[in-house]
């Protein structure tokens, strides 16, 4: 199959790792991977933050983009969110409706990381090895925007080597919620700081989740209170071999 | 007769600003922190008990839904059967309308004194302050209203109002205003505390206030959902019952009541049942009120109706399942909100009835989780709603000059266009890895500049690594 | 008040309804297929209504239809009540002697909350929820009298427990008289959840609440 990658604007700048580990992945499970490289942005930002006739052109140009794959593939739960839960209703918000009939079409084919392993290929021992006590967190919008449902953790399990640690009050908020994280820096620090405590409780070494920009909040603190816990995104424990 | 406010926020200050005061009362957040993870669980439990649940969900929104595209012909079928019933239908476009009307009903009856059911309703028009200026005292029965009442307090959450509150407090607040010096802190005796309190009232006082959980359209039946007895006493013992009702509260039919009483316990208390539910169509020949006044408000509800994606808040069924799941509430507790409705529904609701700006903080009071539609008995997307009102608040703002020297403006309008082409996106990205160095310190930035400095004031930013994905991709499709 | 207001609001609500119509981006409603009724027999009806009454905190006891007068007469003396409130409708078949029981005819308030408690029949009852249900009509009186006194003994037939809240509203319905009745629907004693949103049990209604189901 040819998996198109969406890797996201966040992911391409900041967390190029993460990209590099979705294509391993998916290429040891028989797959071609393509990297449409006009892709930028997803406008998830824009739209979320009340700037939707700003997000509009990103949006268009998304789906012009990524209409022709039969399988696009990301690693960020929130922005899969945004295009498949989303772009309905921006095309709404601007009565447009041949772009709600092109997205209605795109929707179904995109996939967040973990759900198109398990779900779409039927995999859940990818071959990864990974000897290090992990704890998972997941993200609000792989938990209830997209429900990916115990995807990711059908593929922790399955690491060889792995020592997993299931979080306390797993399924609440850590806080990040985008612009939320500045605009209400106070608010989202107090959320954080739970969270960060439940990681810590479970001893683990690494924290991960299938959206780096939880992670990056949630390892902004850690690394703040110099903690010694890391943060990785699923797809590089997944990677990660003997 | 000097004029009560009529707008539910009277210059209460930002959300962020009233968070943060909020998040530093350490008592308070232990307070809220343990009511929620209580409520929580009981939801949970409740609801797991019935496996046709998501059935009931889609039920409740489908019914709510076709109540509001035939709004105007139900509100006239409601109107007719209450008054055959022989009860009066009253009809207020505003706050003060309603006021006046209720006011005027009283002061008909002759009485300085009523009795109220616990009604956020009559919270949002500010019943109370509009009679207080007419002579009139309103006496709070339910437990929680009294609480604040006695206080001299706001309340905090619309199903417990005193949720914020913890028993010793509650002890301290009956011995001084009940003058009983012996009570201890058992929530035993300060119910009955109030019990004793509140009795003489409801054998005495011929007038009483209510709003309505629902009012069915076929029937002209009002129902009240209830626990303590008070609203049983208000509703039955007087002489006279005025009824305050949003006109958004209609139920088409008799048989959606087994929808709907479903639903609401189960998603409010945590509960199978709550312990009382009062029906009432008219008056009844020799049982209860002989007199039955209801009073149809709108209130800014016509404006949130004709708004496509807002209409869905007009579902809600003040159950409070979302103010008890939101983890902003849970830190901030509900004053931060500065209206009658705090959580979810209240950063959405809110902005709708008295306009973005008075509350354009409030759609921004969300991390946008999710956990408050999950839970929502009528399938209001709370998230969507929000999103919706931030584009509303930012084409607000975008309509006045002095956006030009918005700074988020600015950045936004810039970032869209840098994402507009990706020449541009990789032109900034560079940009980024460049511009970076001076505070980038073994891989992460800890003091940031500009808006980046309200995020590292209190966590570490990870630094723009010197190679892209994309610088990566085509440096492996090169060499390949 | 005026008949301005009640026309210019319904000017307005269907402006509104039309201006704030989904249209092409409604989304298609999907089945409700919720359940109306359980289809469990009798037997386990009543286990469970007994069951999730009792969870209220209330008192729950079984008794034969020929052994009711001897039954509330144990129950009444067991809780220590001698004078006891009873609709004008009560049967004389359920009253034991040695109690004290005025009939309703128009007792004033005061006397109403004077007695030590009410014995009344009731509507129906719902398994599901431990619900019981009361709508004026045979055994049980006005409303005030299930209200004011501190103790209520309600007498339930087996065949009037229904499985699930969507088949009282339906039984309700077909048992609905011209002009309506007034219902109360009674889960357990008064509650209140006010204080640190734990159930408390007892406020303003009647704080002990028994019940026999007969039959």
């Amino acid at each position: 199959m040819q998996v198109a990658l969406f890797i996201t604007c966040f992911n391409d700048t900041l967390f190029p790792d993460t990209g590099k580990a979705v294509v391993k992945v998916v290429e040891q499970l028989g797959h071609q991977v393509i990297f449409p490289e006009e892709q930028t942005c997803c406008g998830q930002m824009h739209f979320n933050t009340g700037y939707q006739v700003e997000a509009m052109p990103l949006i268009r140009r998304f789906v012009e983009i990524f209409s022709q794959y039969e399988a696009i593939v990301s690693p960020s739960a929130s922005c899969v969110g945004m295009v498949r839960e989303m772009y309905r209703f921006a095309a709404e918000v601007h009565q447009d409706v041949k772009l709600a009939d092109e997205v209605a079409l795109l929707a179904g084919r995109v996939y967040e990381f973990s759900e198109f392993i398990v779900n779409r290929l039927g995999v859940q021992d990818v071959g990864a090895y990974y000897p290090h006590r992990v704890t998972y967190h997941p993200t609000c919008h792989s938990l209830r925007g997209i429900h990916v449902g115990d995807a990711p953790e059908q593929l922790l399990r399955a690491v060889r080597g792995i020592d997993y640690v299931p979080l306390t009050q797993s399924t609440e908020c850590c806080g990040f919620g985008g612009t939320f994280a500045v605009k209400n820096a106070d608010t989202s620090m107090a959320m954080l700081g739970d969270k960060i405590r439940h990681i810590l409780d479970t001893r683990a070494e690494v924290c991960v989740a299938a959206d780096n920009s939880c992670l990056m909040h949630i390892g902004g603190a850690l690394h703040r209170q110099r903690s010694g816990v890391r943060i990785a995104h699923l797809a590089e424990i997944l990677a990660a071999q003997e | 007769m000097k004029k009560p406010e009529s707008v539910i926020i009277a210059l209460a200050p930002r959300f962020e600003v009233g968070a943060k005061s909020a998040l530093q009362n350490t008592q308070l957040r232990r307070n809220m922190g343990k009511a929620t993870q209580t409520i929580r669980a009981k939801r949970a439990a409740v609801v797991e008990e019935l496996s046709d649940w998501e059935s009931l969900r889609v039920a409740g929104q489908h019914i709510k839904d076709e109540v509001l595209q035939h709004l105007d012909t139900y509100l006239v079928q409601l109107e007719d059967a209450i008054t055959q019933a022989g009860g009066h239908v009253h009809w207020a476009k505003d706050a003060h309308e309603a006021n006046e009307i209720v006011t005027r009903l009283i002061q008909a009856t002759g009485a300085k004194e009523i009795i109220k059911v616990k009604s956020l309703t009559t919270d949002e028009i500010r019943l109370n302050e509009a009679l207080e200026l007419a002579g009139i005292t309103a006496i709070e029965t339910d437990l929680a209203e009294l609480i604040i009442q006695l206080a001299h307090e706001k309340s905090s959450h619309i199903l417990v109002p005193a949720i914020h509150k913890n028993r010793s407090e509650i002890r301290a607040l009956f011995q001084k205003s009940m003058n009983l010096p012996e009570l201890t802190d058992e929530p035993k005796e300060l119910a009955a505390a109030a019990r004793q309190y509140l009795r003489e009232k409801f054998m005495t006082v011929r007038v009483a206030t209510s709003g309505a959980n629902f009012a069915i359209a076929e029937t002209g039946s009002v129902c009240v959902v209830e626990s303590e007895g008070n609203g049983r006493m208000c509703l039955t013992m007087p002489d006279v019952l005025i009824s305050v009702m949003g006109i958004e509260k209609i139920l088409p039919r008799w048989q959606d009541l087994g929808v709907f009483m479903q639903l609401l316990p189960r998603s409010s208390t945590g509960e199978r049942m709550n312990p009382y539910t009062s029906i009432w169509t008219g008056v009844h020949a020799d049982d209860g009120p002989q007199e039955f006044h209801l009073v149809l408000l709108d209130n800014g509800r016509s404006d949130v109706l004709a708004d496509s994606v807002g209409r869905q808040t007009l579902h809600c069924i003040r159950c409070s399942a979302c103010i008890n799941v939101c983890p902003v509430y849970e830190r901030t507790g509900g004053h931060a909100y500065g209206s009658v409705y705090p959580g979810p529904i209240g950063a959405i609701l809110t902005p709708q009835l008295v306009g973005m700006a008075h509350a354009d903080s409030l759609p921004y009071a969300s991390s946008l989780c999710g956990a408050c539609y999950d839970v929502c008995p009528v399938r209001i997307n709370i998230p969507e709603v929000l999103v919706h009102l931030r584009g509303k608040v930012v084409a607000e703002k975008q309509a006045q000059p002095k956006s030009w020297f918005d700074g988020e403006n600015i950045g936004m309008k810039a970032m869209a266009t840098a994402f507009g082409h990706r020449s541009t996106y990789e032109f900034a990205q560079r940009a980024g890895q460049l511009a970076q160095w001076p505070f980038v310190h073994e891989g992460y930035i800890e003091h940031g500049p500009g808006p980046l400095g309200k995020w590292t004031a209190m966590r570490d930013f990870p630094a723009i690594p010197p190679q892209s994905f994309r610088d990566w991709w085509r440096e492996r499709q090169r060499d390949e | 008040m005026s008949n301005s207001s009640r026309n210019a609001m319904l000017a307005k609500i269907r402006t509104a309804i039309s201006n704030g119509s989904r249209g092409d981006f409604h989304e298609a409603h999907t089945n409700a297929a919720y359940l109306s009724n359980d289809d469990e027999n009798i037997a386990v009806r009543i286990d469970l209504f007994a069951h999730r009454v009792a969870e209220y905190k209330a008192w729950v006891g079984r008794c034969k239809a020929d052994a009711i007068a001897q039954a509330i007469g144990e129950r009444l003396m067991i809780r220590g009540k001698k004078r006891i409130v009873i609709p004008s409708d009560l049967p004389a078949s359920w009253l034991p002697t040695g109690i004290d029981f005025i009939r309703d005819a128009q007792l004033d308030r005061a006397e109403v909350a004077g007695m030590d408690g009410v014995l009344s029949g009731a509507a129906l009852g719902i398994a599901q929820t431990g619900t019981i249900v009361l709508d004026g009509g045979a055994f049980q009186g006005r409303r005030m009298i299930s209200l004011l006194p501190d103790y209520h003994l309600c007498i339930i037939r087996a065949q009037d427990i229904v499985g699930m809240v969507p088949e009282a509203f339906t039984q309700l319905e077909t048992a609905r008289r011209n002009p309506i009745q007034p219902y109360t629907f009674i889960s357990g004693p008064s509650a209140t959840s006010d204080i640190e949103l734990n159930r408390v049990e007892g406020v303003h209604g009647p704080r002990t609440l028994d019940v026999f189901i007969v039959g």
